[in-house]
Order: C-alpha cells, then structure tokens, then sequence
C-alpha cells in the first residue's frame, strides 16, 4: 500500500519544485564518479550521485527509494564512523517517522510465557551496556563483484563503526519469560512495503545469540539518539554479525519455537554452505546447500589515499581493518602489488568489534601499487580474488591502491 | 504508523483514507510518474517503447536508479529473471503483456 505520508511528501516535493523558490540544501547533488572504483557497474558510476540527506553529509546516493546510500571512502579514516557520516539502507521503502513519546516495542511469541510492551523510557531505565560495533551490510562490495551481481550496487561504504549504547536483548526478552523451547527471536520494525503483497522486512536470528551479553537494543549511537535513517528510536546492535540482522526502528520481538520461514529468511539472505570461514553458526535455518549469512568476515581497506592520489615521501598509507569479532591479530601492507608484505602499525584498539587503524610510511620515492591485507586472532586473512556466490556477499578481495609517491 | 487493525469504525478510517489517496494519486500522476521520498529526484531512462510500462509499473516500489546501477547485464536471461523476481517473490502486480514489455525494454536499453 502507498502510505499517505508518502504521498504527501511526494506532493511537497513537487509544489516545491514548481514554485521556483530555492532548493533546500540536501537537494544538491553532484556526480559521484570520480570517487568510485572502475570496476563498479558502468550505469551506477554514470548515474551515482553525491547528496546530502536530512541530518547527513554527503553520502554517495545508489538509489532514492527505498533509500541506499553508502559513505565514501575517506570517512573511514577514524575507528569511530560519526552519525552524520553513516551510511544509509533500507530494503522497504515506507519509512515512518517514529515518534519517541508514543513508540512501543512489543516483546512476546508463541516461546514467551507472555507478551510486554516497553516504552523508550522503560528502555532507558534497564541496566545499560555500550558496545563499539562494525555494523556492515552483507553486500558491500557487491558492485565489485564479475560477473554481475543483481542488487544494490554498493562500492565499499557500506558500512560504519560506532559506538552503540542500549539494553541487553536478553534483559529485554527476561521481562517476557522465555521458554526452553525458544529456537529463535524475530525481529520487526516500523517499516514497510509500499503493496501489501511484498514480503515485510523481519529477520530472526538464533536464541544462543539472542542472549549474548554484547547483543542489545541500542537507542545511542556515538552519543546521541540514534538518526531517523539509522533506526530511531532504537535498533537491533548484532555485534560480529552482518547489517541484515540489525533492525531499525524496531517495533516488536518475538521469541520462535520454529524456524522463520519467511522471504527475508528462507530465500534472502543466504550463502553456500562451505563456501566461507564461518564459526557462527545459525543451524536451524541451515538446509544442505545453504546457510543464513552470519558473522562479518576479516576485510581491511585503505583510506588514507584515493586510488592515483600523489604522497609526499614519508607520509603514512593508512586505513581500516574489522572482523566478526575475533579481534584483528595483524594488518600488513605491500607496496609492490602484493609480492613483498610487512607489518603495518595497528592503531587504538576499540574492542573486538571495532574497526582497528592501521599505518605505515611510503618512504620510497615512485609509483607504488599498495595493498593491505588483514588477519584475524583466529588465523583468517583475505582473499585475493573474488568468491562468487549469487547473493554477492563477502567480498573481502585485498584492496589495492596506485600511489605516487614523490 | 497506520495500524493493521479491522472492524466498522477503521473500515470507516480506511474508506476516508482512500478518498484522501485517490485525490492525492490523482494530482500526482499529473505531475510525476510515481510516488517519491521526500528527497527523491526524478530518474530519467532512455526513451525507448516500452519506457511507459516501466515507469508505470517498477517505479511504484522502487526508484528508477535501480535499473540504470544494475546496467549492463551481463545476459538477457538476468534481466528475464529478475521481472519474474519482483513478481513472484516481491509481488509486484504487473500482469504478462506489461511483464514482457518491461523485460523487452530493459534488454535492449540496458542489457548486455
């Protein structure tokens, strides 16, 4: 169904438009081209733009509606990806404003003794846990990915770290009474489908999981209340697991004594069974060809420079390296295209779930092809040539930049 | 949030709400071809037949851009595919004669 506010800001959208005032300023847009790999679809690096949505810098716009926008490369030079700069998605495109004072989330199901219905404030009030997290969607790099892959073209933004702050899930579904027979918790948030007949965006993941002490409800991020476009009034915090679990704007909670078998679980969302180094394992949505996605696997990037860009001899390459929540052992870096690796100096670590800093001098004067590769604490590393799957998710290919140095 | 509930009294909400949305949909189709986020600008496609179906029927879920991001397909078959896709799987109520425009115009103007 196309929701009336919808319509209404399409009609404001238009009258605007027509009246020949000036635009407001995140209606500004340029081309985001230059900014993008070469190897991303030609349609997207023609039709990307770079826009500035309510509350937001300018991220790099994939698609209006439902609203896909990643952060380019160069916000990704600190652990800490700050709120403004955060990238932006969303798989319906019905997305209401919530409103703090009357929001509710509703927590029961058929493996809860009962069903309770917490305000923000009753939220607030549980003990809190802070956890700094890498929330990353499963198909970043998707556009990177030949032969092509069906989707949101994302280059590499789609993704941020930051610090999350809320009640644990298991303190929340405690108030509810969970019974033994609780396989999984489903997830639910205020957004829609624009037609009925779209599979609504819920997602579940599995009890273990549920009751982690770092899986929580977070109604901060970095400080302050969650943006509108990042899931006020409060979302799903799945640390070391990928961005499709993590809800927005959640609404209700529900504990399962079966399987979810909807869309977004039994035909999303899924990967070869073996294709990846995958300890997390999510066995009640297991069939013998595939698995749900679950934990973010070790990827690093190279932010300090774009790709071309001229360095003074002596400046620090530098960037970002983040796991499933093992911890980052070791990032090395070559300036010969991969043929020689030393270590780079790892920066402030923010836990097991952050983005690590990494650095290292360019103290050689030329054109260097630089690379970066990173290890996890339980010996994974990086692949140096693309894992294809259909879903295009994964891609952790090293990432490689033409620096001259001078 | 409108809330899924039933009974006499929503069902008069809901018959209020359509006479809201016929006028609003009216006014918008003479003015854009679908509905739009508030900071959604318009996507403009090659202008090819089939163009119409296009407009008409993928933009009322989803903005236009998804097309041009995802040229070109590397085959035929994945754009065939994916008009089954928002049919079966998302629901899309396209019926055959505009389905098989859709896929003939996307082929051609942004296939392989």
């Amino acid at each position: 169904m196309i929701s009336r506010r919808q319509i209404l800001t399409a009609a404001g959208a238009t009258a605007l438009a027509g009246s020949g005032i000036a635009t407001p300023k995140f209606f500004a847009a340029y081309a985001a081209d230059a900014r993008l790999n070469p190897a991303l679809p030609e349609g997207l690096r023609g039709a990307a733009t770079m826009e500035t949505l309510p509350g937001k810098k300018p991220l790099i716009k994939l698609s209006y509606r439902p609203p896909n926008y990643e952060s380019p490369i160069e916000y990704f030079r600190s652990p800490i990806t700050p709120n403004d700069e955060f990238f932006v998605r969303y798989h319906v495109s019905d997305i209401p404003e919530v409103d703090a004072k009357t929001w509710k989330l509703s927590v029961g199901g058929d493996g809860a003794e009962k069903t309770v219905e917490l305000t923000l404030d009753d939220l607030k009030a549980m003990p809190a846990h802070e956890v700094v997290a890498v929330n990353q969607c499963s198909g970043n790099r998707r556009g990177l990915f030949q032969p092509h892959v069906p989707g949101v073209e994302w280059g590499y933004g789609a993704m941020g770290c930051a610090r999350w702050k809320g009640a644990r899930l298991k303190d929340i579904l405690d108030k509810a009474g969970i019974k033994k027979e609780t396989i999984e918790i489903a997830l639910d948030g205020a957004d829609k489908p624009p037609f009925d007949k779209t599979p609504d965006f819920v997602k579940s993941i599995p009890a273990w999981k549920a009751m982690e002490d770092t899986t929580i409800v977070a109604y901060e991020m970095n400080g302050a209340p969650l943006p509108h476009l990042n899931g006020f009034p409060a979302r799903l915090v799945l640390p070391g697991w990928t961005g499709t679990y993590w809800m927005k704007h959640l609404v209700s909670i529900n504990a399962l004594t079966k399987p979810l078998g909807t869309f977004w679980m039994a035909s999303a969302y899924r990967v070869p069974l073996g294709k990846f180094p995958m300890v997390a394992r999510f066995i009640s949505q297991e069939t013998p060809a595939n698995t749900p996605i679950t934990e973010i696997i070790v990827n690093s990037l190279i932010t300090s420079h774009a790709d071309g860009a001229n360095v003074t001899a002596g400046a620090e390459v530098g960037g970002i390296a983040w796991d499933g929540g093992y911890g980052i052992s070791s990032v090395e870096v070559s300036i010969d295209g991969g043929r020689s690796w030393v270590p780079a100096k790892l920066g402030e670590n923010l836990g097991p779930f952050a983005f690590r800093t990494f650095s290292h001098p360019l103290t050689a004067k030329g054109k260097h092809t630089v690379m970066a590769r990173a290890t996890n604490k339980i010996g994974q590393t990086q692949t140096t040539e693309i894992n294809h799957n259909p879903p295009g998710y994964h891609h952790n290919v090293v990432h490689s930049v033409t620096l001259n140095v001078g | 949030m409108i809330p899924k509930s039933g009974g006499r009294f929503s069902d008069k909400i809901m018959l209020k709400k359509e006479n809201i949305m016929r006028i609003a949909i009216a006014f918008l189709a003479a003015a854009l071809t679908a509905p739009a986020l508030a900071d959604e600008k318009p996507v403009e496609l090659k202008k090819a037949p089939g163009l119409d179906k296009v407009e008409a029927n993928c933009a009322a879920c989803h903005s236009l851009d998804y097309i041009v991001m995802n040229s070109p397909y590397p085959s035929a078959a994945l754009w065939d595919a994916e008009v089954t896709k928002m049919i079966k799987a998302f629901g899309a109520p396209i019926d055959e004669a505009d389905a098989k425009e859709i896929a003939a115009y996307l082929k051609k103007n942004y296939g392989s």
